[in-house]
């Protein structure tokens, strides 16, 4: 029953970031998700002392701020200060996580949290932390509440925004041309990403949480040539990712979290030599 | 040299639009008769995109104004089509031939809608129109760029616009696919529609469109072809004496930011 809650968790984990992650590796926009993930974290710590528990609106509306805060600033500095896109991310996420750093030492008595959780997470105490509600009943681990609604919600929201997603992300002059806003679009995704970050750093943390924004889209990337199909291909990831990440750190006795993102990276080279092969054959043909 | 039309669909109006301080367009003004095809021409450098992606509102102007039908952009937007160029956009993204087309109904369609049976009919009627609907199916990166080209003019078709704004729709395409581009332009100017195309090479421009604006940072001619392409405005487009403007947009960049260069 432990496995297969850690299975579950790892599974919602790895297909909400995944799905989001896709957008962002369509739009050349890896390293935001890298970003993101990283500075949330003093959105988190003043949630935390704002409501004294680790209470999930709260940190939602703490990290999705936060997410939104460190946008605009890499925004800000690529448009206003001509700095290139990259270094902007670079000096904005390290500020605000060394803030949330900061923030955590302080407040260390009154704060649960731990840097080393919020880095490397600790999936393997999902099965311990109990959803019990008022009356005494167990209603299972509560970080598999908390991802799987987040995943619900970033599930609907690509459903109801696809096209837009879509097309903001192909072609966002010509979105543009027609009406729909590319600045909402980008500011939407960003606050999903934010909210899903929030939502699994408990349990993977926050750089695990990038192998599984950015590794299953680009596996899935090199296996397909449309969208839908790359969603479903990453969801899939997702899942075989979670099995065999647990079953390898169960087979060394190593980190879960680290053999899953382990697994992506196999997965990534195993998509990538296929890819080689198919083209070579390819060209062979066309020779 | 200007000649207004007498019952302008576009009008530009004393447009200036600068980058971080820079003007790069100077007190633009023009306007263009329904049904026409208009050739926006110019040396490189000279604006003729920012032109189209300021009317776009992509661009927001410094001072002026643009109207389409007599209103502002927002109003009409859903009669205004426009074709950015083939290099602004990623062909390797993950998209089939059919899905890009589509996209030009996303205007009429709303937030919630998704593209029904109806709009696939009308993309592949407008794939047919480009002769690409035997590429339906296919991936956009294994176009070529005559392919793409026409692709791109198929989602313009698929949004039943009446104003056509297009970016160098002639740029890199075989000898075939400009033909094709040129005969759909005349189709479309004789079904009253009116179409703006930015165009770099001067042998073709006399024939292919009916006005021009002629451009270098400020307005040097518009007007219907016969009467302002003459060689002589041609030479003040693109003759050396102009560069002064360009020298006076450096000048006011410089004291904008007095320590640093761009």
């Amino acid at each position: 029953m432990i496995a297969f809650w850690i299975i579950l968790t790892g599974f919602l984990v790895a297909s909400a970031c995944g799905l989001l992650g896709c957008f962002l590796v369509l739009r050349k926009m890896s390293m935001v998700g890298d970003a993101i993930s990283h500075a949330i974290l003093p959105g988190i710590v003043i949630a935390f002392l704002w409501s004294g528990s680790r209470e999930p609106v709260s940190m939602f509306i703490g990290a999705s701020t936060t997410g939104l805060v460190a946008t605009l600033l890499i925004e800000f500095f690529h448009h206003k200060a001509r700095l290139q896109s990259d270094a902007a991310i670079g000096v904005v996420f390290t500020f605000m996580f060394a803030i949330g750093i900061i923030l955590i030492s302080i407040f260390a008595g009154q704060v649960d949290v731990d840097q080393d959780c919020v880095l490397y997470g600790e999936i393997a105490y999902t099965p311990i932390d109990l959803w019990i509600l008022d009356s005494g009943i167990i209603m299972g681990p509560r970080p598999v509440y908390i991802v799987g609604t987040v995943l619900i919600l970033i599930i609907l929201f690509i459903l109801l925004g696809y096209k837009q997603l879509k097309l903001t992300s192909f072609d966002p002059a010509f979105a543009s041309a027609v009406g729909i806003s590319t600045a909402v679009w980008h500011y939407l995704l960003m606050a999903a990403v934010s909210i899903t970050t929030v939502s699994s750093f408990e349990s993977v943390g926050a750089i695990l949480v990038i192998a599984f924004l950015i590794g299953p889209p680009a596996t899935a990337y090199l296996l397909t040539d449309d969208l839908k199909q790359m969603l479903k291909i990453t969801v899939i990831l997702g899942l075989f990712v979670s099995l065999t990440g647990y079953g390898l750190a169960y087979w060394l006795n190593a980190s879960i979290a680290g053999c899953m993102a382990t697994m992506t990276g196999v997965c990534f080279a195993v998509a990538f030599a296929r890819h080689r092969w198919a083209s070579s054959r390819y060209r062979a043909r066309l020779v | 040299m200007i000649i207004h039309a007498k019952e302008p669909v576009l009008e530009v109006h004393d447009l200036t639009v600068s980058y971080s301080r820079k003007p790069v367009l100077w007190g633009i003004d023009f306007t263009l008769p329904s049904g026409c095809i208009a050739g926006v021409v110019g040396p490189n450098g000279a604006g003729k995109s920012t032109l189209l992606k300021t009317i776009m509102g992509l661009i927001p102007p410094s001072s002026g104004y643009v109207k389409l039908f007599g209103h502002p952009l927002e109003e009409v937007r859903h009669r205004v089509s426009y074709v950015p160029q083939r290099e602004s956009v990623d062909w390797d993204f993950p998209v089939s031939v059919l899905d890009v087309v589509l996209m030009g109904r996303y205007g009429k369609m709303g937030l919630l809608r998704n593209p029904d049976r109806q709009d696939k009919a009308m993309a592949m009627d407008c794939l047919d129109k480009m002769g690409m609907s035997a590429f339906a199916k296919r991936q956009i990166s294994q176009l070529s760029g005559g392919q793409q080209q026409r692709v791109f003019l198929a989602r313009a078709l698929a949004q039943e616009a009446d104003i056509y704004f297009m970016d160098e729709p002639f740029a890199g395409v075989d000898a075939a696919t400009e033909q094709a581009i040129i005969t759909l332009l005349r189709d479309m100017a004789a079904a009253n529609k009116t179409i703006i195309v930015v165009h770099h090479d001067l042998q073709s421009a006399r024939d292919y469109f009916d006005w021009i604006i002629l451009l270098n940072m400020r307005l040097v001619a518009g007007g219907p072809t016969g009467e302002v392409f003459t060689d002589e405005m041609i030479q003040q487009a693109y003759g050396g004496r102009l560069n002064l403007l360009a020298q006076v947009g450096d000048m006011m960049e410089k004291r904008a930011f007095p320590t640093r260069e761009p």
